[in-house]
């Protein structure tokens, strides 16, 4: 008798192009229904936006942003920006990935075809991010519609966008692989996420936090997608674009490696 | 007439004969057609070694071994828990086996899971227990969409649409979606969506389950024509009439073991006597205890309210029985159902 070894959960990916029919799928599926997602993914910051960027901004004013003064719904729209993509992306990543994997048991007829999982997880990933730069690009619409900012820099805003949908996507997929429902999410979101919003200076600057809760929110993924985004409305470059670079770009790749190995092993028996 | 070209142009079968292909009760015992000599001559498709696989403390999988030479017709039967969909799912590589060597020969090629796991996919078509069609896509576009993760060309695939719609006889509904199917509809598209990459092999995990008799015998004469076509079928069921009427060899599971494997007619020859008088009604169970009639018969069984005789000669218990004019006595050959309650047991399987 042979015995069979068993590869750990924790091996490195396994990647081919054949997460692209995956992504296809997805995107085939939400064609049929893009206009109602697309009122759906951006009416709610666009209230936040409007109700937050004119009513408190009126009352705000100005907000000091290093040596300069900024208006608050500036700051506020190229804060909430960050969170829009977050957001969208940890949808997606979670309750449509979990309908698709555990309910409508997609992945399953999908393996079943020469497809691995380690592509599938990829595709998911890589299709929560595409909903993130979807559902920014419509809100990137209405700001300049707005004429909250005209900087030229927000051509460079909108990939750094892309990047922080495929940050927050593989974070949402390391809750997705542990989920036995829907009611797990809420976790996520209520512990995690929101938490998040409120300490990476998207309604305030990080200055107001306490020193050493600023230290944690310098750390916080939320955080470096601000602090990468927010002064390219203002057309200026980031002051530190490597290092904030570097802090989404490590919570993705470490984040997608314990999803991957965490999807492994559920689908592992 | 309809031609499936789809699956086999070579082979296609003349004209009339699909529709034809509806089996009635004359055609109820007939043994299938074992492939011919060439087809187990050469290499077979699968061969399962020595798989085991166990879940915590239970052995779900115990030493099961098995082929299924091309052409050929494998029937998996067991009760519930007794291991098939679980190696199913080795034979897939989705399930990782604790020992044991799943191999395939594809086009002269030799190649094992899980390392060839994606090689080996690309030629086998699978109908897993439960449905897992895309309920937000019409039914051709479930094809397409399918078609695509074996890395078919869109064009090619839906050039192939319109014949796998007509083979599974949803023409009709290409515009619909899974949920305005029937369940043998469903059931039906599943097969078509497995057979949208000309699999050499299919994988079939209960494909008639919950049917009716006419979605049941449709799903059958597909099946029959895919076999007719050359292709080889792994097949688990609950249905021992449809194991007898599509399966050339069967494998008997239980609690994870192989317990008996052969032709269907061979196994029941082999294990039970060829006649079985079943006796009910009031005062029906006092017979299993008297002397005289067990003499008659090789072997006495109660189940329920219902006395089983089993034996050779039928003749001389009927005549006995006519001493007891209330009771309701059933004469008939025994059948697949016999073998599997013999082997098995009549007890339930809460487990499954």
């Amino acid at each position: 008798m042979s015995q069979v070894s068993t590869a750990s959960v924790w091996a490195a990916p396994r990647l081919s192009m054949r997460w692209w029919p995956v992504f296809l799928r997805n995107l085939l599926v939400w064609r049929k229904l893009a206009i109602p997602s697309l009122v759906g993914n951006i009416a709610e910051p666009l209230m936040w936006l409007v109700a937050f960027g004119y009513g408190l901004g009126a009352l705000v004013g100005q907000v000091q942003l290093g040596d300069r003064q900024v208006p608050y719904i500036l700051f506020l729209a190229s804060g909430s920006i960050c969170m829009s993509a977050m957001n969208a992306a940890s949808f997606e990543a979670l309750y449509s990935a979990f309908s698709r994997m555990h309910v409508q048991k997609t992945w399953d007829g999908i393996m079943n075809a020469p497809v691995r999982l380690d592509d599938v997880v990829l595709a998911e990933m890589l299709w929560a991010a595409f909903k993130a730069l979807f559902t920014v690009t419509a809100i990137l619409g209405v700001m300049l519609a707005l004429g909250i900012s005209h900087s030229p820099k927000l051509l460079v805003a909108w990939p750094v966008l892309l990047f922080v949908g495929i940050t927050f996507s593989c974070i949402a997929l390391i809750f997705n692989a542990l989920a036995k429902g829907y009611d797990f999410f809420t976790y996520y979101f209520t512990l995690f996420l929101t938490p998040m919003m409120f300490l990476s200076g998207i309604f305030f600057p990080t200055t107001q936090l306490p020193p050493l809760v600023r230290t944690v929110a310098e750390w916080l993924p939320l955080t470096a997608a601000v602090e990468l985004v927010r002064p390219l409305f203002m057309d200026q470059w980031p002051a530190h674009p490597l290092r904030h670079g570097l802090v989404l770009l490590g919570f993705a790749v470490a984040a997608f490696w314990i999803a991957l190995a965490l999807t492994r092993k559920r689908f592992r028996n | 007439m309809m031609c499936y070209q789809i699956l086999s142009p070579a082979r296609c079968s003349p004209p009339g004969e699909p529709q034809a292909a509806l089996p009635t009760a004359s055609r109820r015992s007939a043994s299938p057609t074992p492939p011919g000599d060439n087809a187990s001559m050469s290499a077979p498709l699968i061969e399962v070694s020595h798989l085991r696989k166990r879940y915590g403390e239970s052995v779900v999988v115990d030493d099961v071994s098995f082929l299924i030479a091309p052409g050929e017709c494998l029937g998996v039967i067991g009760p519930n828990g007794a291991g098939k969909t679980t190696t199913i799912r080795m034979a897939l590589g989705l399930a990782t086996p604790d020992a044991g060597e799943v191999a395939y020969t594809l086009d002269g090629t030799r190649l094992t899971m899980p390392q060839d796991a994606l090689a080996i996919k690309a030629r086998l078509g699978v109908v897993s227990q439960f449905d897992t069609l895309d309920p937000d896509f019409n039914l051709a576009e479930n094809l397409l969409v399918y078609g695509r993760y074996f890395g078919m060309k869109s064009a090619d695939i839906r050039a192939r649409i319109p014949q796998l719609l007509d083979f599974a006889a949803l023409s009709h509904k290409a515009e619909a979606k899974p949920g305005e199917l029937s369940g043998g509809m469903k059931r039906r598209l599943s097969l078509a969506r497995a057979l949208v990459n000309d699999p050499q092999l299919l994988l079939l995990d209960e494909p008639t389950t919950g049917l009716d008799p006419q979605a049941r015998h449709l799903m059958w004469e597909r099946l029959q024509l895919l076999l007719q076509q050359g292709k080889s079928i792994l097949l688990t069921t609950h249905f021992m009439d449809e194991a007898e009427r599509l399966c050339h060899r069967l494998l008997v599971l239980d609690h994870g073991r192989k317990i008996a494997e052969g032709k269907p007619r061979d196994l029941i020859a082999e294990h039970l006597e060829p006649d079985v008088v079943e006796v009910y009604g009031v005062g029906a169970l006092a017979l299993a205890s008297d002397a005289g009639l067990a003499a008659l018969a090789a072997r006495v069984e109660v189940s329920g309210e219902t006395v089983f005789f089993y034996t050779a000669q039928a003749r001389p218990l009927l005549a006995a029985l006519e001493a007891h004019p209330q009771l309701r006595t059933l004469h008939r050959p025994a059948n697949l159902e016999d073998l599997f309650l013999k082997l098995t047991g009549r007890q339930i399987r809460e487990e499954g």
